[in-house]
C-alpha cells in the first residue's frame, strides 16, 4: 500500500481516517443528547438549537472555518483560553477533527433524532413504572432501540468527515503531514503540473473508503434492527 | 394494605375531583369514557402530575400537592398493566419479565416467579420474542411482568379492552385469581359492566369527573341509580353457591336460600359464585305466573324505582338480604302499579344468564393466608 502511494499520499489518507475518526467518535455522545433533546422535549429556545444544529449544513463551508478560526484560533477567546492547557487547535490535526466534527454534525443529530422519534415514548413510560430511573431507561430501552439509526448517524458522519473540504482548508489550511487530508491532498495535487495520477489514486481510495462506510453501515443497521423487531 | 386517593385535576372543559379508597382485592374504577378513570390511574402512577390532591399507599404518601411531595414513577412501586401490553421489543418474555426486578429494591418481598409464570400460564413462552405472541399472550406477560416487579399497588388500565371476546375469557380468570392471590391493592379500570361483576371487590362508580358512589360491588352495582354506562348495561350481582348439577345441561344455584336454575358451570357442589344478571332480562308479574316456560320465578319485593330519560324504568327488587335489577317500560310499571313496598314476582328465563356470567365469588381477604400458593 505505502509502495503504490507516494509518502505524501499515504499520510493524506491516514490523517484523513485519523480526524474522521475521532471526529465522529467525539461528537457521537453530545449528537446523541442534543438529539434526544430536540426529540424528547418542548422548551424555550428549541428552535434556536435546532437552527445552531444546522447551520453549518447551510452556511458556505468557507465561513464556518472561518468562525471556527476566529473562536478557536490562537487569536480567537476560546482558543486563547484553551491554550494553556494544550489544547490547540489552529493549523493542527485536532482543528481538522474539530472542522469535521462540526460540519458532520448536521447529518448525525438528524439521523439519530428521527430515530428517537420512532420509539414510542409509551414504552419508556412503562419501564419507568417499572422502576427504571431516566437514565436507566434511556439505556435499557431508548438506546437499544434507536442503535440502527446511531450506527447510521455515525458511519453519515464518519463519510461526512473523510470528505470535509471547505471548512477545513479555511480553519487549519493545507499543511502536509500536519492537516493535510485526503479531499486538500487531492486539491494540492491538482494545483501542481503532474499531480493528475497521485490525485486519481486519492479519488479512489476516497470511493473504496466511502463505499466501505456506507455497506458496513448497511449491514450494522440491518443486524441492529433484526435484534430489534426480534425476528 | 389501602391505597388512599384524592385528586384535583382540570383540563380544558373537563373538571376531576376525587376522593376514594382502595382495600385489598380489585377496586374497579367504572364509568363511560371521558369520565376521568384513566387520569385518576395515571395520577396514581406518577406518569400524570394532578394541580391537586394526595395519593398515599399503606401510609407511604406518593404525592401531596400541599407540601409538594412529588415521588416520580420509578419510585412509586406500582406495577401498571396498560391496555395496549408495551412490552419492550427488543427484549424477549423472560427479559421483559425480569425487567422490574432489575430495579426493585434488595429488601422488596420477592413474587416467586415460577409461580407467576404458572399462575399466568406463559411458561412456554419465555425465550419468545414479544413480536410472535398474540393479543392474549402478550397481556398475559405484562400481567407476570407488573407484579414480578414486587408492587405496592397494581395498576390496570382497561386491559381487556383490545382484545376479542375469546381471549377476554381466557384473561379474567387471571384476574380473578390474582384478586383472590395477591395482597397488594389492585386498582381496575373498565367500562364494561360484565367484566366489574366478575371481579370487583370494592367499585368506584365514576361520572363526570366526580365519584357517583363507592363501595363493595354487589351494593354499588345493584343501585338503580348507577348506571353510568346507560339503561342497557344495569344489572345485579347476586352471591350464590352451587346446589347441584342436573343432567340436562342445567345446575341449581342458591342465593338467600332460593334455587336458581341456571346453564351448568364448571364449579363444584357447594362452590360459591357470583351471577350477574341483567336488568332487562328480568320480567316482572303481580301474580304468580304459570303455564311459562321460565324457570326461575322468584318473589321479591320492590325497594325502588328509578325513571330514566327514556320510556323505561329500572325497578330495584330485594329477596332476603340480595337484590336484583329489572328494566321495564313506564307504561308497565304504571299498569302492575309497582311502588316501593309492593310483592311482586320477577321471572328470569335460565338461558338469557350466559355462563361466563358466572364466575368465582371473591374470597373474603382477612381468610388468605399471605402469599397463598395458587392451586
Amino acid at each position: 500500500m505505502t509502495e503504490w502511494l507516494g509518502p505524501d499520499e499515504w499520510r493524506a489518507v491516514a490523517l484523513s481516517l485519523k480526524v474522521s475518526f475521532w471526529a465522529t467518535l467525539l461528537s457521537l455522545p453530545v449528537g446523541l443528547w442534543v438529539a434526544y433533546v430536540l426529540a424528547r422535549y418542548e422548551f424555550r429556545g428549541k428552535q434556536l438549537l435546532n437552527g445552531l444544529v444546522h447551520l453549518p449544513l447551510i452556511l458556505p463551508p468557507v465561513v464556518t472555518g472561518y468562525l471556527l478560526l476566529a473562536t478557536f484560533g490562537t487569536q480567537g477567546p476560546v482558543g486563547r483560553l484553551l491554550e494553556p492547557f494544550g489544547i490547540v487547535f489552529a493549523f493542527r490535526w485536532t482543528g481538522a477533527a474539530l472542522a469535521a466534527a462540526v460540519m458532520a454534525f448536521p447529518l448525525m443529530v438528524r439521523a439519530i433524532r428521527l430515530s428517537i422519534e420512532a420509539v414510542d415514548p409509551k414504552l419508556e413510560e412503562a419501564a419507568a413504572t417499572l422502576g427504571a430511573s431516566r437514565f436507566w431507561v434511556f439505556l435499557t430501552i431508548t438506546l437499544p432501540l434507536i442503535l440502527p439509526g446511531v450506527i447510521a448517524g455515525a458511519v453519515l458522519a464518519f463519510a461526512k468527515a473523510m470528505g470535509e473540504f471547505g471548512a477545513t482548508i479555511t480553519f487549519v489550511s493545507n499543511i502536509p503531514g500536519q492537516t493535510q487530508t485526503v479531499p486538500t491532498a487531492i486539491y494540492a495535487f491538482l494545483q501542481v503540473p503532474g499531480g493528475e495520477t497521485s490525485a486519481w489514486r486519492l479519488v479512489i481510495i476516497s470511493i473504496i473508503v466511502a463505499m466501505s462506510a456506507l455497506l458496513l453501515s448497511e449491514a450494522l443497521a440491518r443486524r441492529a434492527a433484526r435484534k430489534v423487531q426480534g425476528t | 394494605m389501602t391505597l388512599s386517593v384524592s385528586l384535583q385535576h382540570r383540563l380544558g372543559d373537563f373538571d376531576l375531583d376525587v376522593a376514594f379508597e382502595a382495600p385489598p382485592g380489585i377496586t374497579v374504577l367504572f364509568g363511560r369514557s371521558g369520565a376521568g378513570k384513566t387520569t385518576i390511574i395515571n395520577a396514581v402512577a406518577g406518569l400524570l402530575t394532578p394541580q391537586a390532591g394526595r395519593i398515599a399507599s399503606n401510609g407511604t404518601v406518593l404525592l401531596d400537592s400541599a407540601s409538594r411531595q412529588i415521588v416520580p414513577p420509578h419510585k412509586r412501586r406500582i406495577g401498571y398493566v396498560f391496555q395496549d401490553a408495551r412490552l419492550f421489543p427488543h427484549l424477549n418474555v423472560r427479559q421483559n419479565l425480569a425487567y422490574g426486578r432489575w430495579f426493585a429494591p434488595k429488601s422488596a418481598p420477592r413474587e416467586d416467579k415460577a409461580r407467576i409464570v404458572d399462575l399466568l400460564g406463559i411458561g412456554h413462552l419465555l425465550d419468545r420474542r414479544p413480536t410472535g405472541l398474540s393479543g392474549g399472550e402478550k397481556q398475559r406477560v405484562a400481567i407476570g411482568r407488573a407484579l414480578l416487579a414486587s408492587p405496592q399497588i397494581l395498576l390496570a388500565d382497561e386491559p381487556l379492552a383490545a382484545l376479542d371476546e375469546q381471549r377476554k375469557a381466557e384473561i379474567l380468570p387471571y384476574f380473578e385469581r390474582l384478586r383472590d392471590e395477591v395482597t397488594v391493592p389492585i386498582l381496575y379500570v373498565s367500562h364494561a359492566a360484565t367484566e366489574v361483576a366478575r371481579i370487583a371487590t370494592t367499585v368506584v362508580a365514576l361520572d363526570g369527573g366526580r365519584v357517583a358512589r363507592q363501595g363493595p360491588a354487589a351494593e354499588v352495582m345493584s343501585d338503580p341509580a348507577i348506571t353510568p354506562l346507560g339503561v342497557r348495561s344495569a344489572g345485579a350481582m347476586l352471591d350464590a353457591r352451587v346446589q347441584a348439577h342436573h343432567a340436562d345441561g342445567l345446575c341449581t344455584l342458591e342465593a338467600e336460600g332460593v334455587p336458581l336454575l341456571l346453564p351448568r358451570i364448571d364449579k363444584p357442589v357447594g362452590a360459591a359464585v357470583r351471577v350477574w344478571i341483567e336488568a332487562q332480562d328480568v320480567m316482572l308479574a303481580t301474580e304468580e305466573p304459570r303455564g311459562i316456560s321460565a324457570l326461575n320465578v322468584l318473589e321479591t319485593t320492590v325497594t325502588e324505582l328509578r325513571l330514566g330519560a327514556g320510556p323505561g324504568v329500572i325497578v330495584q327488587l330485594s329477596f332476603g338480604r340480595a337484590f336484583l335489577l329489572a328494566r321495564i317500560t313506564r307504561r308497565s310499571a304504571e299498569a302492575l302499579a309497582l311502588e316501593p313496598g309492593a310483592p311482586v314476582f320477577a321471572v328470569l328465563k335460565a338461558v338469557s344468564v350466559a355462563r361466563d356470567a358466572i364466575s368465582d365469588a371473591p374470597r373474603p381477604q382477612a381468610e388468605t393466608p399471605k402469599g397463598a400458593q395458587g392451586s
